[in-house]
């Protein structure tokens, strides 16, 4: 509190009110607005942004960064290290590590941000609907999810992916995307509804929130204006970490040979296909790598970027 | 007393029992905590009631039943004739405007991510037709003028201002709707002694200006000495004395009353060291399971075997012009007591 001018209307008091003229100098601000500002200023929030952008670029247009194709193999190249024809070197079956990796972003990019974004759509508005009305919704929501959190995650999976596409099964593509998407989420939700729902309930008891009920404001507005722009914080955090570990978890489950497989190309499916000749040929495992955990770090920055600019404290 | 007789608010056997549930899977009720227990009192136009008590005694619970925050277990609170615990939807959300309320803590009441210019204007957003669209802002720039805040820090957040400035807000935030009737729980208690003379200030100047009705709840006497025409002194959930200022600080006929006034610092050291001070033995008692008969004779040096079987009504005693809850209310001047 530098500000010489707060402390000026201090010692005014209170029987002579400021006598300022009522100008509107600047627009109207909202806290949207002033996170925006906040941003524009942040130099890691430019620079996650951009790396954002070339992940997306790259998923959605693999061909602007290679010519290669990431499906021709040359199995006399196989784990051939990096040379100036082929910079990240050639994986196991001879195909071109790089391109692979280029092309294996769309997948994992589309399978962490909608697994993601699903895990926080439904534990969110759970999470915020029981700490909001609490009662008999707030003992169902909650059992569910504790139920679903007791379930090892491994085990689930391999329980409902083993089902519906087991092993031998051929699927589609999108379908067997959609699949891992909707187990990851089913089986993250819990976690988050829990984070969300206690962000909630600290901010439910908060004075304002009475404030604003004895004004005569609505469910509607006590959520979205006052107890949902004081919880975003943790859910935010969690969710950019989230992304990185579903990205993983998919991996694993490739590695188990229930999730993503070939002739899908992702990032997950490479490290796991060469875990094993690590020693051989760390190359072919350590590029995917290396992009997934840049591909995290992008979330995770961003994430933590706008967490930081929400909070009008930190400013 | 500047106030007239029309009464513009008014309470009649409010209760509040807060239930006690035991079991996880069945809950069964075990019993019920007393935090209001049978309150009736009437504010006029203009007025300030002073409530005081010590913590625990139901005061904030009384402030959020007649908020309508909470829903009484049985009693009424009438506004302007109209009762605002059977109200619902519509018709309470306009009830609303005319009953506002100014919060204990500057530090909570005030939502951190929200401008100043939200939070004043937000009474606007949720009453549309109070204020047009267009003339909102200027409208919020006024109320900060009126509390005594620059206009032009309508963009700043709530953290960047000092208590007293934050509870002005608050206040702010209150007047909005152009209420009659504000409600005041201990508004002052979280400040600074010098901080809390300007806000009090500021409240009277506000009343006399916009004609407004206090209910000041507060658990300083001398802070509801200066601001109160009337004082309500609660014990465990009742009132237990209601009167004029002058008549609760120099003529009171509670014992509780008597014992709270002996322990108002004195400034005059003359005859100071030499005053009574009552000193009530023990802690009160749980308000889940409150004395029989009148709730404070387990710390009363008056009472005797009446005190246990009858409730003393709240009514006019011989001797004295108000009402208290004693069968043996008689005054007794504490604080001037040499």
């Amino acid at each position: 509190m530098s500000d010489p001018t707060v402390t000026q209307d201090l010692i005014k008091g209170a029987d002579e009110p400021t006598a300022s003229p009522v100008a509107v100098k600047d627009s109207r601000r909202s806290l949207w607005r002033d996170t925006w500002d906040i941003l524009k200023r942040r130099k890691i929030f430019w620079i996650s942004l951009v790396m954002l952008i070339l992940f997306l670029a790259m998923a959605a247009f693999p061909s602007l960064f290679t010519h290669k194709d990431p499906e021709y193999a040359t199995l006399a190249k196989s784990m051939e290290g990096p040379s100036s024809e082929a910079w990240f070197g050639y994986d196991l079956q001879g195909r071109d590590v790089f391109a692979r990796a280029v092309y294996g972003a769309r997948t994992s990019i589309v399978v962490g941000v909608l697994a993601t974004l699903a895990t926080v759509l439904i534990g969110g508005l759970t999470g915020v609907l029981a700490a909001y009305f609490g009662r008999w919704l707030d003992a169902i929501v909650s059992r569910v999810g504790e139920m679903l959190l007791g379930l090892p995650y491994v085990l689930g999976a391999i329980i409902i992916l083993g089902t519906i596409a087991p092993a031998q099964s051929n699927p589609g593509k999108v379908m067997i995307m959609a699949v891992v998407i909707i187990v990851l989420a089913l089986l993250g939700w819990p976690i988050l509804m829990r984070i969300a729902r206690s962000a909630v309930i600290q901010a439910k008891h908060q004075d304002y929130v009475q404030a604003a009920r004895a004004l005569g404001a609505g469910p509607m507005r006590i959520i979205f204006r006052h107890l949902l722009p004081n919880s975003l914080a943790p859910i935010l955090v969690y969710a950019t970490i989230t992304i990185g570990s579903f990205i993983g978890a998919e991996a694993t489950l490739s590695l188990l040979g229930i999730g993503l497989r070939s002739p899908v190309i992702s990032w997950g499916i490479a490290i796991a296909d060469h875990a094993s000749y690590i020693r051989t040929a760390p190359h072919a495992m350590f590029f995917p790598a290396a992009f997934l955990s840049l591909c995290v770090l992008t979330f995770v920055m961003l994430g933590e970027a706008v967490r930081d600019a929400l909070d009008p404290k930190l400013r | 007393m500047k106030a007239d007789a029309e009464s513009i608010l008014e309470v009649r056997d409010l209760v509040k029992h807060f239930p006690l549930t035991q079991g996880i899977v069945v809950k069964r009720q075990i019993g019920a905590i007393k935090a209001v227990d049978g309150v009736s009192f009437d504010l006029h136009r203009g007025e300030t009631l002073g409530i005081v008590g010590e913590s625990g005694c139901g005061k904030s619970t009384l402030a959020k039943l007649l908020m309508a925050l909470e829903r009484p277990t049985s009693g009424s609170v009438r506004i302007r004739g109209k009762d605002i615990t059977a109200a619902r939807g519509a018709e309470l959300k306009r009830m609303r405007r005319n009953i506002q309320m100014v919060m204990q803590d500057p530090y909570t009441s005030l939502n951190p991510r929200m401008t100043v210019g939200d939070i004043v204007g937000e009474p606007f957003e949720i009453h549309p037709d109070v204020a047009p669209k267009g003339d909102r802002r200027r409208r919020v720039q006024e109320l900060l003028e009126v509390v005594g805040l620059n206009p032009d820090h309508i963009n700043r957040y709530p953290h960047q201002f000092s208590g007293g400035q934050r509870q002005r807000i608050g206040i702010a935030r209150g007047l909005a709707l152009q209420p009659e009737i504000i409600i005041c729980d201990e508004p002052v208690s979280a400040l600074d002694v010098s901080i809390q003379a300007q806000v009090m200030n500021l409240l009277e100047r506000l009343q006399d200006e916009f004609d407004l009705s206090y209910i000041f709840i507060a658990h300083d006497l001398s802070v509801v000495r200066h601001i109160s025409d009337r004082v309500a002194v609660m014990y465990l959930g009742k009132i237990v004395e209601l009167g004029s200022d002058s008549e609760i600080y120099d003529t009171p006929t509670h014992p509780y009353t008597q014992a709270l006034l002996s322990a108002v610092p004195v400034p005059d050291p003359e005859g100071r060291e030499t005053r009574q001070r009552i000193i009530l033995q023990g802690d009160p008692p749980s308000p889940a399971n409150p004395p029989s008969g009148c709730h404070f004779r387990t710390r009363c040096w008056k009472a005797q075997d009446i005190c246990a079987e009858q409730r003393p009504a709240l009514e006019v005693r011989p001797g004295s012009a108000h009402p208290s809850a004693c069968h043996f209310a008689e005054v007794r001047d504490v604080v001037n007591a040499k």
